[in-house]
């Protein structure tokens, strides 16, 4: 074959060795528009699978590049004046110099031809060759000429950075958080020579902006920072290299090859600088290519088919824990009132790809010093034995109550409920939950009146005959050692519909009721219209909240929760996509805030112990509310009396875009809990206890919702096996 | 977990036999269900109509389209076919919908498809009432129609499915991407508040004869989708083993249904699978 590579970085050059190596009748070209000895950037880090991909792919190229790599275990953040120590991660680095050193002088051993100073700029030049390789870095030139085909997508990351070389040596890849009075700054630090460390510096856009250095040049940005950091530089300096404070761009494209051309490395993806680097995925994607031609020889569709089946799933999830480890670092800010425990294991669990378990197998005595921590916090004693058991079964003390783990339990409706009086499959349902041994069960959402029940099966709490009925409940629930709260609801635009067994938002075929919402407004396209609430009206439902509140104590419940979530009828005032009153129960935040703050104060002024309100974390809609919104919420929840605030998922409108990737609604917990300050409950495919202790020690959210429909499987086979 | 076989509606020279006898070996066969999948413009048999023949000479097989394109079908014709299917099988149809991959589909038909996420999520909400309202018959005889199931990966098909649908069909792919998709699946039916757990139901394809041929009309059948055919070639099991393997790592990401779609026009192709699979 003959193979033209459009760039001589690690992709390019790796790439050619390998398809040389393997075939030396290739004819193989790379092409380079810089300098043989040009490099920008400092070190590059591999994880112990990459190595063992280089090991395995040319024995000769690994052996060069084993005698100059910096390897370490741990990893040290530097934290209120400490460091702090996790074990038992396996990285190595190399210089970006050297390493490419390397692959040019095996390229030339092995016949490659190498073109430095060239630029391809057309390839038209090339139209003589089998492959051309488009592995010209986050700028490929290849690729923005194809842009239709290739269909790449930018995200450009908010925070500044600038990468730095020091001569002083860490012994760990180390993260410094250093508050200054701009704001946070952070370093990404780590040995990559006997002599260098890499050593890059981020902040926000706007502390970047106070600290004045949108001004400053090279040379002065490069003082502050030997500055700012002179306590952990300990005498050694800072090195620049062309080091701009620049956003990161996270790269991902629709197809990797187009006919003949074939993207790797930068030139295809990019991920952020916070989990490793993108060389990794470069040498990685460089491996698979070149062994989808040695799978399938002379058949090209195979070789791509192959490249991008083995590629394109990891690469996803590398990005999706690149962009999540990201977004740690832009809101770091936020948790710099954490203790060092829950501070190091929100850092390390930062990905969403290591969970507590995972922490565990690397590093079992940093997990004990966060487990006795999660339950020295939770019971307020100051030590903790060693033989401690997971953050899960810590106790929190929070909304006046004490909960004796943070696992909490909700269970859709049966919807067996007659004219709003609970049967005994509630009892049964609700029961078997506070059994598994959840600290709280929530109810499904109770009606406030009989018009706002969601469908003729649904449980209320407006008479005598419900009390009574629940109380039953509420004692089966006490008997099991549970807490219970009841979630008290009117559904608003979502009422009046048929059992959810077959669906739901389904209008009643008859018997149905008139619906109330913020305006008039309908929540599936199509369906009945729900009327805009009149001051008589408004008058009605606050009050039926405040009686459904007070018979919530003579009904046994423990906790009542103010449902302002989902689409029914508190939500349809919180939300801008529902909400067009022109009164002072509209317009903007504040405004569409009012009437529900109302209901849970009027709720607070009856009820005296915990009480939470549930909000749904976002529209999921171009143009309704997400996490500002729900942040700046929360506080209102909290200054009408709310201890404790539920995130949970839903939208005020049915045409919602939720994407439901794995803990969706954590983020948004996250947010609420450490900026509003307010303890939280969250749920949203949390199914496994793994989960929620990596959630609870990380300091994410108090008390989470399980769904434990993966526990349902029996680990028990008959004699043969079924 | 449960077995079903494809019935070959889509490869290259099926024809009345084939059909029916693929059928009635299903139904002989080790096999839970006999599925079909959907396409207008390309040489083959009407998904709903075949299914119609299939349930004429069968007893036991569940009846499953993995999956109707809804819309580009009138809901009121396509609740009429189901409930006819639903009868002629004595209450065996499984109707499985989503948007379907292909814009000559809907030129064809002459359906708009810039609306067609907003029409099949009414759609589905509307054939359920049809059937439990009885506005016109026949009444399908499992009460209130057949289970409903919704494919497709993005958020609002997944919302579509936990609203409006009994379950969840996923479009292909190594058992990894399936767990990813259940999880996703299982998220929205608890955002949803609907009781119960979502049905999870997968496929795959098979070519254990000739498998040139078989991987030939994958190609063929999948040029639409330019390169990603060659994935969909490469995902094909062509080995016992590969069908095991298949099956086992179904089985352990929680898939409750996977239905195994045939590429080649052979009977032989049938008895293959049912060796493996025992």
């Amino acid at each position: 074959m003959r193979i033209g590579i459009v760039g001589g970085g690690p992709a390019g050059l790796y790439f050619a060795l390998l398809m040389k190596r393997a075939d030396p009748t290739h004819q193989i070209t790379v092409a380079e528009r810089n300098p043989a000895d040009a490099t920008f950037g400092w070190g590059v880090v591999f994880s112990e699978d990459t190595l063992t991909e280089l090991r395995d792919a040319d024995y000769e190229t690994f052996l060069r590049l084993e005698e100059h790599l910096v390897r370490w275990g741990a990893i040290d953040v530097r934290y209120r004046g400490r460091v702090l120590r996790a074990h038992g991660h396996g990285f190595s680095a190399i210089s970006r110099h050297v390493f490419l050193g390397v692959l040019q002088e095996r390229c030339r051993e092995l016949g490659v031809e190498l073109f430095f100073g060239r630029e391809v700029g057309d390839l038209t030049s090339w139209s003589d060759r089998d492959l051309i390789v488009g592995a010209d870095g986050v700028n490929s030139w290849v690729r923005t000429h194809h842009e239709g085909a290739f269909r790449p997508g930018y995200d450009v990351h908010p925070t500044r950075y600038a990468w730095f070389g020091t001569d002083l040596v860490f012994d760990a890849f180390t993260f410094i958080f250093e508050p200054t009075d701009h704001g946070l700054f952070q370093v990404h630090a780590y040995p990559f020579s006997g002599d260098r460390s890499t050593f890059i510096v981020e902040t926000t856009e706007e502390t970047w902006r106070q600290a004045g250095l949108d001004r400053l040049g090279e040379k002065e940005s490069l003082a502050f920072c030997e500055d700012l950091f002179a306590t952990h530089l300990d005498g050694h300096r800072l090195f620049s290299n062309r080091s701009a404070w620049i956003n990161f761009v996270t790269l991902a494209n629709q197809n990797w090859h187009l006919g003949n051309i074939v993207l790797v490395g930068d030139a295809v993806h990019t991920a952020h600088f916070s989990i490793g680097s993108g060389t990794k995925l470069a040498v990685e994607g460089a491996v698979a290519l070149a062994k989808g031609f040695q799978a399938h020889p002379g058949d090209m569709a195979a070789a791509f088919a192959e490249y991008e089946l083995e590629r394109q799933p990891r690469v996803e999830r590398f990005q999706a824990a690149a962009r999540d480890s990201a977004r740690y670092f832009e809101g770091v800010g936020r948790y710099l009132h954490f203790d060092p425990e829950p501070f190091v294991f929100n850092l390390l669990t930062r990905s969403g790809r290591i969970t507590r378990a995972d922490l565990e197998q690397r590093d079992p005595v940093l997990v004990n010093l966060v487990d006795r921590w999660a339950q020295a916090a939770g019971t307020g004693v100051d030590r903790v034995p060693l033989l401690t058991t997971p953050p899960r079964t810590a106790p929190l003390a929070a909304a006046g109550a004490v909960f004796a783990n943070r696992v909490a339990r909700s269970l859709p409706a049966p919807d067996s409920a007659r004219e709003g009086v609970v049967v005994d499959e509630h009892r049964r349902g609700l029961e078997l939950a506070a059994a598994s041994g959840a600290s709280l069960v929530m109810t499904e959402p109770v009606a406030v009146a009989a018009d706002g029940r969601i469908t003729p099966g649904s449980a209320g709490l407006y008479g005598d005959e419900h009390t009574e009925a629940w109380a039953e409940v509420t004692a089966a629930v006490h008997d099991r050692g549970g807490l219970i709260g009841v979630r008290l609801s009117h559904a608003g635009p979502r009422g009046a519909t048929r059992l959810r067994s077959r669906g739901t938002d389904r209008p009643l075929p008859e018997g149905g009721w008139g619906l109330l919402a913020a305006s008039d407004t309908s929540f599936v396209e199509g369906g009945p219209v729900a009327k805009g609430m009149g001051p008589v009206e408004l008058e009605r439902v606050r009050t039926e909240f405040m009686q459904a509140a007070t018979l919530a104590d003579p009904a046994g419940f423990d906790l009542v929760e103010v449902d302002a979530s989902a689409g029914y009828l508190l939500a349809s005032f919180l939300s801008p996509l529902t909400n067009h009153r022109d009164d002072h129960y509209g317009g903007d935040l504040a405004g569409r805030l009012r009437y529900p703050v109302e209901v849970v104060e009027a709720v607070r002024s009856v009820w005296e112990g915990p009480l939470v309100v549930r909000v749904s974390a976002s529209d999921w809609h171009p143009a309704g509310s997400g996490g500002d919104q729900l942040v700046v919420a929360a506080r209102a929840w909290v200054e009408a009396g709310a201890n404790l605030i539920e995130v949970a998922g839903g939208s005020a409108v049915g045409a919602a875009r939720p994407e439901f990737l794995p803990l969706y609604l954590v983020p948004f917990a996250d947010r609420v809990r450490n900026e509003a300050g307010t303890p939280v409950m969250v749920g949203g495919g949390i199914t496994t206890l793994d989960q929620i202790d990596t959630i609870v020690a990380a300091g994410r959210a108090d008390l989470c919702l399980l769904d434990p429909v993966l526990y349902d499987r029996s680990p028990y086979r008959d004699a043969l096996g079924r | 977990m449960e077995i079903g076989i494809g019935l070959p509606t889509t490869t290259p020279g099926a024809d009345r036999e084939l059909l029916l006898e693929w059928a009635r070996r299903a139904e002989a066969g080790p096999f839970s269900s006999l599925g079909v999948v959907d396409r207008v413009v390309y040489d083959s048999f009407d998904s709903l109509t075949a299914l119609a023949g299939a349930a004429a000479v069968t007893e036991r097989v569940r009846l499953v389209t993995m999956v109707v394109i809804g819309p580009i079908r009138s809901t009121a014709l396509l609740a009429k076919q189901a409930a006819t299917i639903d009868r002629l099988s004595g209450g065996r149809l499984t109707l499985g919908l989503s948007i379907g991959a292909r814009r000559d589909d809907y030129e064809a038909t002459g359906w708009d498809p810039t609306t067609r996420g907003a029409r099949l999520s009414r759609q589905l909400a509307d054939l359920r009432t049809v059937w439990e309202d009885g506005a016109y018959g026949p009444a399908p005889v499992q009460p209130g129609g057949p289970d409903l199931l919704v494919g497709g990966t993005s958020g609002p098909a997944l919302v579509r499915m936990a609203r409006s649908a009994d379950g969840y069909v996923h479009g292909g792919g190594p058992p990894r991407s399936f767990a990813a998709a259940a999880a996703r699946a299982r998220a929205a039916w608890e955002e949803a508040e609907r009781p119960g757990q979502p049905q999870l139901w997968a496929q795959g394809y098979f070519a254990l004869g000739d498998v040139e041929a078989g991987l030939a009309a994958m190609r063929d059948y999948y040029a639409f989708t330019g390169g990603f055919a060659e994935k969909i070639v490469a995902g094909t099991l062509t080995s016992a083993g590969q069908v095991k393997d298949f099956i086992r790592g179904y089985e352990e990401a929680g898939c409750q249904h996977l239905v195994l779609l045939p590429s080649v026009s052979d009977l032989a192709e049938l008895d293959r699978l049912a060796e493996v699979i025992g």
